[in-house]
């Protein structure tokens, strides 16, 4: 007698989790959300290499994994001073902390609010009935997929961020995720919601941190609304526990002469992808996505970008530059698409690498589709080793080689952080640039 | 100071360096000159330990050792400096900085305490202004930015700071108008004592006008084919290269 046992798929899977998820929900509003989402869960299938948008990135071993909902795993209890420690301490910042996905306010610190800015979790702003919540909560998000619908229908508390009208954000606003360390294979869902209102300015900076312990896997989910005018920084460091997976989406809307500035910077996780969309949907829109990885070991790292010129008069620029080592492999792939009516759009990318090893790789894929004719667009990608006359002239001074690598690699570096309007922060990312190399840094 | 005896060196498999001999005396200054393609920054380069060229044969002791078995950064400890005729554009790495960490690794090869940076700040002023270079250049990144100038005043202001043994100026006075080539020349009198040396490696006798070397040397396929005292260099501008290398072919 044979027993046929029927293996569950990694779909059907996430779509049990969020059935039990659904369940818990006590709005309605929510609720109906949450039900779509899994029902186009159901009728989705992860990505594969067939798949042109995920060519160079293979889910396969990664959805092998049977993850649990870090929901109803251990609860993990960190004390102040733990989050001190893993936070960015070395600036003034509004604090926002979520273990697990999930919103932890007894940790957070942002009393001193000021400017009726509103940070709250999702499913409060949706129960107040707050119109921008509930206007945009995904919404902003386009080209959806399953990880998409993973998230939705999953997540089971996320942050809602107003900035009112003409408010200027003082200090920046830190969003710490923690994961990891519920005693099981997990995963977690986390959601962020921004609206920035017209004449608006604020910069936040995000930092993913893991936990050390069993592997996890964090979805996350990004929306930002930019009004007429509203400029928005945000700064995303991603330092995940080294076994684990980080898969997040950012969907960006602008409109009229908004300013969007996004810096990546990618450390420590096991695989990696980053998807960023952003829509400029009207005149005179500025937008930036930069970033900068640093892989080791076995480690992938997937930057995968796409921006949408709808109209005449807009700037794109997107500067993505990796530094890899031993076996890792880096990805980025950037697509670009100026519409007929967008015309004097300036387009420019830039992708450069430089390889430490033998066994490293890199590839890109950029992608340009333009149909209006009166545009500059630019784009180039290199890959190569540290310069060796620059190696060279700093050997010829006294300095060992080690040390003259690690000044060329901040040398290299410095293009993309240079530009963060958070001095400290950029002493904190060339701090964890060495820290990941194993590198001592020289400044 | 240094002895250079048959050298020979060759990049991709092309031979530059047929047998060169050289002795460089403390207290001394040596030109090297030469028409294009002679070898003359390829014996800097090979000196100071570039690793696309490829010896291949000869000996070179420097203060007792044996040079060549040396690494580059060993030799700049022993008191080598290379003065380049492309310095290298480092972005994100202060002059300040880059030139502290040599300082002390320098230091620290010989077991000698690391420089304070009161004692750094100040040999910094001192040295800045005997190539007057402004106080914005030394914090700038190194060359980063730097006119062509700017890149070969910083090469000599390296040069004041660290003062090696042993300078090896390449082609220094290339690109330099009247008054940079002063400045430059200023600096180089400024390190010159009895008890270090300068090879000056250069196209135009017009920098002899400002550094006076006690020898000058004609470079020509690899070989010295004639020394003499600074009196060689009038003749070379009066005459050319032509009336020594002919029948060297």
């Amino acid at each position: 007698m044979s027993v046929e046992v029927k293996k569950v798929t990694p779909i059907e899977h996430f779509v049990q989790s969020a059935e039990k998820n659904i369940t818990r929900s006590k709005n309605n509003y929510l609720k109906e959300l949450q039900k779509q989402a899994k029902i186009d869960l159901e009728n989705s299938v992860f990505p594969t290499v067939k798949n042109e948008e995920w060519k160079y990135t293979n889910l396969k071993k990664f959805l092998g994994n049977e993850f649990l909902p870090a929901s109803e795993l251990d609860k993990v209890e960190l004390s102040k001073t733990e989050i001190e420690k893993l936070k960015f301490n070395s600036f003034d910042s509004h604090l926002l902390v979520f273990v697990n996905g999930m919103f932890e306010k007894e940790l957070s610190d942002y009393a001193e609010l000021q400017n009726k800015i509103i940070i709250t979790s999702i499913s409060e702003a949706i129960e107040s009935k707050n119109e921008l919540a509930v206007k945009y909560l995904s919404n902003v998000s386009t080209n959806n997929s399953s990880f998409d619908y993973l998230n939705l229908s999953n997540f089971v508390d996320g942050l809602f961020v107003h900035i009112p009208d003409n408010v200027v954000a003082e200090k920046p606003i830190q969003i710490l995720n923690i994961s990891g360390n519920v005693g099981a294979i997990s995963f977690s869902s986390s959601r962020n919601l921004i609206v920035a209102g017209k004449n608006s300015q604020s910069t936040f900076v995000q930092k993913h941190i893991g936990l050390s312990g069993e592997l996890y896997f964090n979805n996350v989910s990004t929306e930002m609304y930019i009004e007429k005018n509203g400029i928005l920084n945000f700064y995303k460091v991603e330092v995940e526990n080294d076994n684990s997976f980080h898969v997040e989406k950012t969907d960006v809307m602008q409109m009229r002469d908004s300013q969007f500035n996004h810096f990546n910077f990618t450390f420590s996780g096991k695989l990696i992808r980053n998807d960023i969309n952003v829509n400029l949907s009207d005149e005179n829109i500025e937008s930036t996505l930069n970033g900068l990885y640093i892989a080791n070991k076995s480690q992938h790292i997937d930057n995968s970008t796409f921006i949408d010129h709808a109209k005449p008069h807009s700037t794109s620029n997107q500067l993505y530059k990796g530094i890899l080592d031993d076996k890792s492999h880096g990805v980025f792939s950037g697509k670009i698409v100026v519409a007929k009516d967008a015309q004097l759009t300036n387009a420019y990318q830039n992708s450069n690498s430089i390889i430490l090893s033998d066994d490293a790789r890199v590839d890109t894929k950029p992608q340009l589709e333009i149909y209006a004719d009166d545009v500059k667009c630019t784009h180039g990608a290199t890959v190569g080793q540290l310069d060796k006359s620059a190696l060279f002239y700093i050997l010829s001074r006294g300095i060992p080689k080690d040390k003259a690598m690690s000044m060329l690699i901040t040398a290299f570096a410095e293009s993309v952080v240079a530009e963060l309007k958070i001095d400290e922060l950029k002493d904190e990312i060339n701090h964890l640039i060495f820290e990941h190399l194993n590198r001592d840094k020289v400044l | 100071m240094i002895t250079i005896k048959n050298l020979k060196a060759k990049i991709d498999n092309k031979e530059i360096l047929r047998g060169l001999d050289l002795q460089v005396n403390a207290g001394e200054v040596h030109a090297i000159m030469g028409p294009n393609g002679s070898g003359k920054s390829t014996l800097a380069n090979v000196l100071t330990g570039h690793d696309s060229y490829e010896v291949s044969g000869g000996e070179v002791i420097f203060n007792e050792k044996n040079l060549l078995n040396l690494a580059p950064e060993d030799r700049a400890r022993e008191g080598l400096f290379l003065g380049f005729q492309y310095p290298v554009e480092i972005p994100g790495v202060s002059n300040a900085t880059f030139l502290q960490t040599a300082i002390n690794e320098i230091r620290k090869y010989k077991n000698e305490e690391e420089i304070t940076p009161k004692e750094f700040l100040a040999k910094m002023r001192e040295k800045a202004k005997v190539v007057g270079m402004d106080s914005s250049l030394i914090s700038r990144a190194v060359n980063t930015g730097f006119s062509g100038g700017e890149k070969k005043k910083n090469e000599i202001f390296q040069l004041l700071m660290l003062d090696p043994k042993l300078a090896i100026l390449d082609e220094t006075d290339s690109g330099l108008d009247i008054d940079a080539l002063r400045i430059v020349s200023q600096g180089v009198n400024e390190y010159k004592n009895e008890n270090n040396a300068v090879i000056l490696v250069t196209h135009y006798q017009r920098l002899l006008d400002y550094i006076v070397p006690d020898f000058i040397h004609v470079l020509y396929n690899g070989k010295i084919v004639k020394s003499g005292g600074k009196e060689l260099a009038l003749e070379l501008e009066e005459k050319g290269y032509d009336w020594i290398t002919k029948g060297e072919n």
